[in-house]
């Protein structure tokens, strides 16, 4: 199967980066821009699926793929990617 | 007395944190492998500063699970000296052997030049040689040193005395002036509750000679040596 996995910095931590991509649109010439926060996004292909593999994946994006101190993370599963 | 200097691919310190405590302070230091799984008979162990794994993911995430990190937390659960410098630090954060985090300096530049740090407290065995209040000039060099953590983290570390260092003026004003890169509170370096774990942005192996600049670094490994029981030739 395939997993997409979301890194975002978390709202209560700022995000230097996030502000800086901001004021470059703004200089592109569109200063709606209000706010832009910037993360990762991966994607892993797994073989096997089941329970017991979404609760490793969980455990991997919480100890590995992100930092709960400054990070939240968003896991997917591709529908459709099943392998047999 | 012995000290291990441990190597990460992608360590760039190393040699300048080995010059320090061997050739400066006359210390007998080894250098560790980070594929090494022992560190066994160390007084002092560091994580020196650099760009271990590339900073992939984030700065320190994949040294942490380096096979050496096991046997650094066990040493350090049994009260044996830990120094994290520059991307140390960042490693001891990622391994929840420091609270908070690391994260991209508000500017999103590099810095790489010499600060005034404020000695916070030094009833622990990295500053006992210092006065509180002291200032010292050692240089920064880093992207992500920018200091985070909720504020109920900061609230203990200033409860318990775990702040060491905050970034300050000449004179040992801390204010947003003197914050190079953002961090919370002018946060420059940590220890933990149990005071044998202790990280720090500022590079104090650089700052280990005069001819360097300055020799402000000394007074931390002095301090080190000193809660050691070694009296310290430099």
């Amino acid at each position: 199967m395939k997993v997409h996995v979301t890194v975002m910095p978390k709202k209560s931590v700022l995000d230097p980066q996030g502000v800086a991509v901001r004021d470059a649109i703004a200089h592109h010439g569109f200063p709606q821009a209000r706010s832009v926060r910037v993360g990762k996004f991966m994607e892993i292909e797994v073989a096997g699926a089941g329970a017991e593999v979404e609760e490793r994946l969980h455990e991997i994006c919480r100890d590995l793929l992100s930092n709960p101190v400054i990070e939240d993370y968003e896991m997917r599963i591709e529908a459709g990617g099943e392998q047999h | 007395m012995k000290a291990a200097v441990i190597r990460f691919p992608g360590s760039n310190c190393d040699q300048d944190c080995f010059f320090a405590l061997n050739r400066v302070f006359g210390l007998a230091t080894d250098y560790v492998w980070h594929k090494d799984t022992a560190l066994a008979g160390y007084d002092l162990v560091v994580l020196p500063g650099g760009f271990s794994y590339g900073d992939y993911l984030r700065c320190g995430a994949i040294a942490r699970f380096s096979p050496i990190m096991k046997a650094v937390r066990e040493y350090a659960d049994a009260g044996g000296l830990l120094i994290g410098i520059c991307n140390g630090f960042q490693i001891l954060a990622e391994s929840r052997l420091l609270p908070g985090a690391l994260v991209r300096n508000r500017s999103l530049h590099f810095i790489c030049e010499h600060r005034f740090l404020r000695v916070e407290a030094v009833d622990n065995p990295f500053l006992n040689r210092a006065v509180t209040g002291q200032v010292l000039n050692i240089p920064i060099a880093h992207g992500e040193g920018n200091y985070t953590a909720d504020e109920a983290t900061l609230d203990e570390l200033d409860r318990n005395r775990q702040v060491l260092l905050r970034y300050s003026d000449a004179l040992g004003c801390v204010s947003d002036a003197s914050n190079p890169n953002g961090s919370a509170r002018n946060i420059a370096g940590i220890c933990n509750a149990a005071r044998n774990v202790f990280g720090l942005m500022p590079h104090p192996e650089r700052a280990c000679g005069a001819s360097l600049g300055s020799a402000d670094g000394n007074i931390i490994f002095r301090s080190i040596l000193n809660s050691l029981g070694v009296s310290a030739a430099a």
